[in-house]
């Protein structure tokens, strides 16, 4: 038992002093976990953020300038007057994503009580924009015809009315959001690539055959890499999110940060099986290559960090819900971003450890049976 | 008669690796039209200089003039480069193992601009005049070691060099491969007397048969002259002696001539084999051996390259499982999981197999501790070996750095570093300069003869079989002969021990001496384009890369296979996967109220088709709670007296409050409560006897070219673009990467190809497979998902071409410029995944963005193919509308192809 603690730290401290070796390698880990983290949160636009919109002011009236004069950055860019014409141009090469029409005799039609129609076009390519952008677009139209009118004959205000709060990111920054699903995004990818590639390195240059006539055992093997790439990884995470996230996004982290740091090292422990597992299923460094990027993608993208899970396919759903960033990512959310301890976090624990064991046990079997 | 002009004029050149100097002002002319020969220890500067005549590595000091030319002068050495050969140390180092004897040549000869009937015949020429003809198709991987070295020269003769520059070509190779390399370049030179050869050899016997020899030491010429002069300078009977002669005096101290002991003990048998066999496939590597290793007996395994040694090392250390046989090991049967017989058994394999990442101590220090070796026992274990194995001033660098023969000092001493009983040496003297040998001989001795542990070896060297108590000779898997090594000798009733293996080998084999075919070697076609310089692109060149690449690409369909089946996969996944329509989410009620109006209000929000109800919430702290552990993403307060506020007049205010972690989420959700609020509203409204006006506007809002907003059509022309950029790129990363971390690069250092032709000519099966990886896009796009091409099909088809190029030059670049393959792929998933999911406009729109995203986003290709993209798929535009953002497209793919050219070094640095 001490003999395979013992060659497992031994082992694992190669591993460090290998990428120590790397320097390359060194700068661009810093690279992710740094520029990499800060650039994608603050590139995420507030929704809609800078949105282009273009008016087809066919009333010139105040109402029309008042509409006009309401969109406003940081949501809008100022808006631009143009005619019909440039209209279908416009939008064809993607100069705006929306056009608002608004018609001829718009402020008489509106204080006669006639519901005048304001015609708002949008290019539904861009996706992510067009819904959430038109309902704000709709919005402001509805305020500020309502506060015009009122100002204008008094009208009787609506009996009822709603108040949205925004719970955890009251301003909805767009960066809190981000910042923390590049961090579980840098920490997946960089797990199993280093750990994969590590193996097929060893393989390559023939070492892991001298390993085999040391008195040292495919489990200890595996074991070393697991914890030597995974405290790599863990040690970056931490950093990352206390000078990256925290202190230079200013992003406020609500639940405790050991918490989360425990989770991190239950889905690298997921992780980094998983890439022991690609790296005895790849016969060559081009060929994880491609692995890696196959189950990269649907690892990141159906995790629920981009886009909310429930939104997803059930059957989506149903298989990614054995896929450690799944839980991952919800952990993450749960703890950083709405405060959640680990009376209300335990079942993704669970679902790490447990996914982790199951991947840790078919990795070490494909590596024994690869090694024979 | 005058003396021709030396071939290689060197003038004090020195050359250093970080802290060590490999040459000290070395000045020295080489005489031209004869075999030179570099004798002296491991580590001397041999391969160094060897590589600077070569061309293939930068001269940091010093002149050097190789074929009337200065070195230094790129346009010289481009010049007289298609006049130089160069064979590198290792074997089969400059080779592609997947490619077949006849694919590699065809390759050299492509790459020295030869034509399709020249380099027809130089290959069949070569291949006859080598024996190799029927091993034509054979992939270069497959064959033995001498073998390798014998295509090896080959594809150096391929162009017809003047200087031919063999880096150690024998070491490794067996006696009658190794005799027939010689022959061959006998022959060759009988046919070409006007040709240099330049040679580092550690077998002295070899050195005899040169016409000049210079003797190094630690980075200085220590005498020059023909073998007889040296061998009279020195007052000695071989050049082995003459060799120790000239060594500074403290080195000639720890050399002493090896005296063999008897053996004395007998104790048991340690290491039994019987019938010991292996297969591979069909293909029976091992076929029945035996032989039985006493205790403390020093055994020797001899054979040809291939004949099944290895293979049998390795089943007696449990790295290969056998397929028939038994075989003990210090009495007990081999068995692979046994820890304890690991710790009493050391084993070098062939190839050095110890971490090049770490120095020559942390690897000792890695081995002691992997052996358990008390803490306090491994200092001391590590610095009596770095003195046994004389590595004491090489103790903190790196293997790599070190020249072959001082690795295998390194291998060595790790195998021993425990004190084994039994020790497996396969070949573990291969490239080791003959003191080194003798040490290390006079090292087992001692082992065997005062500790009883038992040797079980390979080698090719003769004398080192002489020292042997008993030895097998090993011949297409069988053991011929085996016994005493004089008796053995004596049974043939040769003179010397090689002339009887040879014999031996040649029976067995059933080969006869080769009628020499020197007349074919001559009357080669007159080489009327040594003298022209050779053109600056040559298409041919390019293509030969092109080929070699498409050709590696081939024989591993799987790599194709992942990249085409894959991007269709992702395609599918991200397609269905990537949902921006925000549904299904769900909510909870806090209703304090209780009302049939409050009640009514809650229903409007469960009937939305938006939602999913959870059961209703009791308190604040609940709401928190269940929020707090997303298990609903929006919840709804209503105000105890609602309904009777609602009623009176009283304008009574509901509170949504929605999970604000996910801003898209909360934002659609903030969207759909407003919505749901006018609604209720509205229905209100129709229902009082004075009607309130709710909206005063009517907005009319159509969704342009996806009228639906549907995922799926705005999806799959964003989804292609960044599988187009992702898979290509990381096909092409490791394409010069691996080159470099495998050792061929060194073909791109000494052959005519230049850093342009290298790369284009590596990029083009990528693009060509890109490109049918678009097309299968495509077609899943319009077949599967129904998602129409309403545009220009060709300005869609010529936008991918572009952009796929632009991608593979994107992975050329990171591969030119980083050095591991690990780096290469990770660099690459960066540079690719998220600029082109994040900051190309698949989600937001690039105007959208801030920042360094912003601008990375600007000048990313994917930004510029997604409108193309987009504008073809979704908007039915043409080239008329599109064509500005080709442009960007055009500009990057000489930037990144620049770039890479900036980035990859004609030399060695």
């Amino acid at each position: 038992m001490h003999r395979a603690l013992s060659n497992v730290l031994q082992l694992g401290v190669k591993e460090l002093r290998s990428l120590a070796r790397d320097p390359a390698m060194v700068i661009l880990i810093i690279y992710a976990f740094s520029m990499a983290i800060y650039s994608s949160a603050t590139a995420m636009p507030e929704t809609p953020n800078r949105a282009t919109i273009a008016v087809v002011d066919e009333d010139r009236s105040q109402v029309s300038s008042r509409l006009i004069d309401a969109f406003q950055l940081p949501y809008f860019m100022p808006p631009t007057l143009i005619n019909h014409r440039q209209m279908d141009r416009g939008m064809d090469s993607g100069l705006y994503t929306f056009t608002l029409n608004i018609p001829p005799d718009f402020q008489r039609d509106l204080l006669a009580g006639q519901q005048p129609t304001i015609q708002l076009n949008v290019d539904a390519t861009q996706i992510s924009q067009a819904f959430s952008g038109a309902g704000h677009i709709q919005q402001i139209i509805q305020n500020e015809t309502t506060a015009f009118v009122q100002g204008y004959s008094g009208a009787a205000a609506l009996p009822l009315e709603a108040v949205v709060r925004m719970a955890y990111n009251p301003n909805l920054e767009a960066s809190w959001f981000g910042s923390i699903s590049e961090v579980i995004n840098q920490i997946t990818m960089l797990s199993i690539i280093l750990t994969g590639a590590a193996l097929i390195r060893e393989r390559e240059h023939g070492t892991i055959e001298h390993l085999l006539v040391m008195p040292v055992t495919p489990l200890e093997i595996m074991l070393a890499k697991v914890w030597a790439m995974g405290l790599v990884v863990l040690i970056a995470c931490a950093l990352s999110l206390r000078l990256v996230v925290q202190d230079w996004l200013g992003v406020p982290i609500q639940g405790a940060v050991s918490l989360f740091l425990a989770g991190t090292a239950l889905h690298l422990f997921a992780t980094t099986s998983m890439g022991i597992f690609l790296g005895t299923v790849a016969r060559s460094m081009p060929q994880l290559g491609l692995l890696i990027i196959l189950v990269l993608i649907p690892l990141e993208i159906l995790s629920g960090a981009v886009t909310p899970r429930e939104s997803m396919p059930v059957v989506v759903q149903t298989i990614m819900s054995l896929a450690p960033t799944t839980h991952f990512v919800q952990l993450a959310q749960g703890v950083l971003l709405r405060g959640a301890g680990i009376g209300i976090i335990w079942p993704q624990l669970l679902a790490l450890a447990a996914i982790g064991l199951v991947f840790f046990y078919a990795a070490l079997r494909r590596l024994r049976t690869t090694l024979q | 008669m005058s003396q021709p002009q030396p071939v290689a004029q060197l003038r004090d050149i020195s050359l250093h690796y970080k802290h060590v100097a490999a040459l000290d002002k070395v000045t020295l002319d080489l005489p031209a039209g004869c075999m030179v020969g570099l004798i002296g220890p491991d580590g001397v500067g041999k391969s160094s200089l060897l590589a600077l005549v070569a061309g293939a590595r930068r001269l940091q000091q010093g002149e050097l003039q190789v074929l009337c030319g200065d070195m230094r002068s790129a346009s010289h050495r481009s010049h007289v480069c298609p006049r130089i050969a160069f064979m590198p140390q290792g074997l089969g180092k400059n080779l592609y193992p997947t490619l077949s004897v006849a694919e590699n040549l065809e390759f050299f000869g492509r790459l020295f601009n030869q034509g399709e009937a020249e380099r027809r015949q130089r290959i069949q020429q070569l291949l006859a005049s080598t024996g190799m003809s029927r091993f034509a198709d054979r992939p270069a991987g497959k064959l033995s070691g001498g073998m390798k070295q014998k295509l090896g020269l080959c594809c150096a003769l391929i162009h017809d060099p003047d200087l031919l520059v063999l880096d150690e070509p024998t070491t490794g190779v067996d006696p009658l491969s190794r005799s027939q390399f010689w022959e061959l370049i006998r022959r060759i030179r009988a046919g070409r007397p006007q040709m240099s050869v330049l040679i580092a050899s550690a077998y002295m016997d070899e050195a005899q048969g040169f016409d000049w020899l210079v003797a190094m030491d630690a980075g200085k010429v220590l005498a020059t002259g023909t073998p007889q002069q040296i061998l009279a300078d020195t007052n000695s009977r071989s050049l082995e002696q003459a060799f120790v002669a000239l060594l500074p005096e403290e080195k000639r101290r720890q050399h002493r001539q090896l005296q063999i002991p008897p053996r004395t003990m007998h104790a048991g048998i340690a290491i039994e084999a019987h019938d010991l066999t292996c297969r591979f496939g069909d293909f029976v590597a091992v076929d029945k051996v035996n032989f039985r290793i006493e205790r403390g007996e020093i055994f020797g395994f001899l054979g040809s390259n291939g004949c099944g040694k290895s293979t049998t090392m390795k089943m007696l250390t449990g790295l290969l499982p056998f397929s028939e046989g038994e075989a003990w090991l210090l009495g007990k049967p081999v068995d692979p999981t046994d820890m304890a017989i690991r710790m009493r058994v050391g084993y070098m394999s062939q190839s050095f197999s110890l971490y090049s990442e770490l120095t020559v101590r942390q690897n000792l220090a890695l081995h002691t501790k992997l052996f358990q070796l008390p803490a306090e026992q491994s200092a001391e274990r590590i610095d009596e070996l770095l003195t046994q194995f004389n590595l004491q001033a090489v103790a903190d660098s790196l293997p790599l750095s070190l020249p072959l023969g001082v690795r295998q000092r390194l291998s060595l001493a790790v195998a021993v570093i425990h004190k084994p009983e039994v020790l497996i040496l396969d070949e573990p003297t291969s490239g080791v300069d003959p003191i080194a040998r003798d040490l290390f001989w006079s090292l087992l001795v001692r082992l065997s003869r005062e500790d009883g542990v038992t040797i079980f070896i390979s080698t090719h060297f003769m004398n080192e079989a002489e020292r042997c108590d008993r030895m097998s000779l090993m011949h297409a898997g069988k053991v011929l002969v085996s016994g005493a090594p004089d008796d053995l000798r004596q049974q043939r009733g040769k003179a010397t021990l090689e002339d009887a293996f040879i014999d031996w080998l040649r029976e067995a084999s059933g080969q006869q001496e080769q009628v020499p075919d020197a007349a074919a070697l001559s009357s080669r076609v007159a080489q009327p384009d040594t003298e022209k310089r050779p053109p600056r692109f040559s298409l041919r060149r390019m293509l030969s890369y092109t080929r070699r690449e498409a050709m590696e690409l081939k024989r591993d369909p799987l790599r194709a296979l992942l990249a085409l089946a894959g991007s269709v996969l992702l395609m599918v996944i991200m397609g269905y996967g990537i949902n921006m329509d925000v549904d299904d989410l769900t909510f909870a009620v806090l209703d304090r109220d209780q009302t049939t109006y409050s009640q009514a209000y809650a229903l409007e929000l469960a009937g939305s088709g938006y939602f999913i109800e959870r059961p209703p919430l009791h308190s604040h702290a609940e709401l928190e709670q269940r929020m707090r552990a997303g298990d609903i993403s929006l919840a709804l307060e209503i105000p105890p007296g609602f309904g009777r506020d609602l009623l009176r007049g009283d304008f009574p205010q509901v509170a949504y409050w929605v999970d604000g972690a996910m801003p898209v989420r909360a934002d659609t959700l903030r969207g759909y409560a407003q919505g749901i609020h006018l609604n209720y509203l509205r229905s209100l409204a129709s229902r009082q006897p004075t009607p309130i006006a709710v909206s005063l506007v009517n907005v009319e809002t159509r969704y342009r070219y996806n009228p639906d907003v549907k995922s799926l059509p705005a999806m799959v022309p964003a989804v292609i673009p960044i599988l187009l950029m992702m898979i290509p790129a990381m096909l092409t990363a490791l394409a010069v990467v691996r080159e470099k971390e495998l050792g061929s690069i060194t073909n791109f250092y000494v052959t005519p190809v230049t850093r342009l032709e290298f790369l284009l000519g590596k990029q083009l099966p990528y693009v060509v497979l890109g490109f049918i990886n678009f097309i299968a896009l495509l077609l899943l796009a319009v077949l599967a998902f129904d998602v129409p091409i309403k545009g220009s099909l060709p300005s869609l088809l010529l936008g991918g071409l572009l952009y796929i190029v632009c991608a593979t030059g994107l992975g050329l670049l990171v591969s030119s410029l980083l050095k591991s393959q690990i780096a290469a792929i990770f660099g690459t998933a960066i540079a690719t995944l998220i600029p082109a999911v994040q900051f190309s406009g698949m989600m937001h729109p690039v105007s959208a963005m801030e920042g360094l995203g912003a601008m990375i986003g600007q000048l990313y290709p994917t930004t510029h193919f997604l409108i193309i993209s987009r504008g073809v798929f979704s908007k039915a535009l043409g080239f008329s509308d599109l064509y500005f953002y080709f442009i960007p497209l055009l500009l990057a793919i000489p930037v990144l192809t620049l770039a890479s050219v900036a980035g990859l070094k004609k030399q060695e640095q």
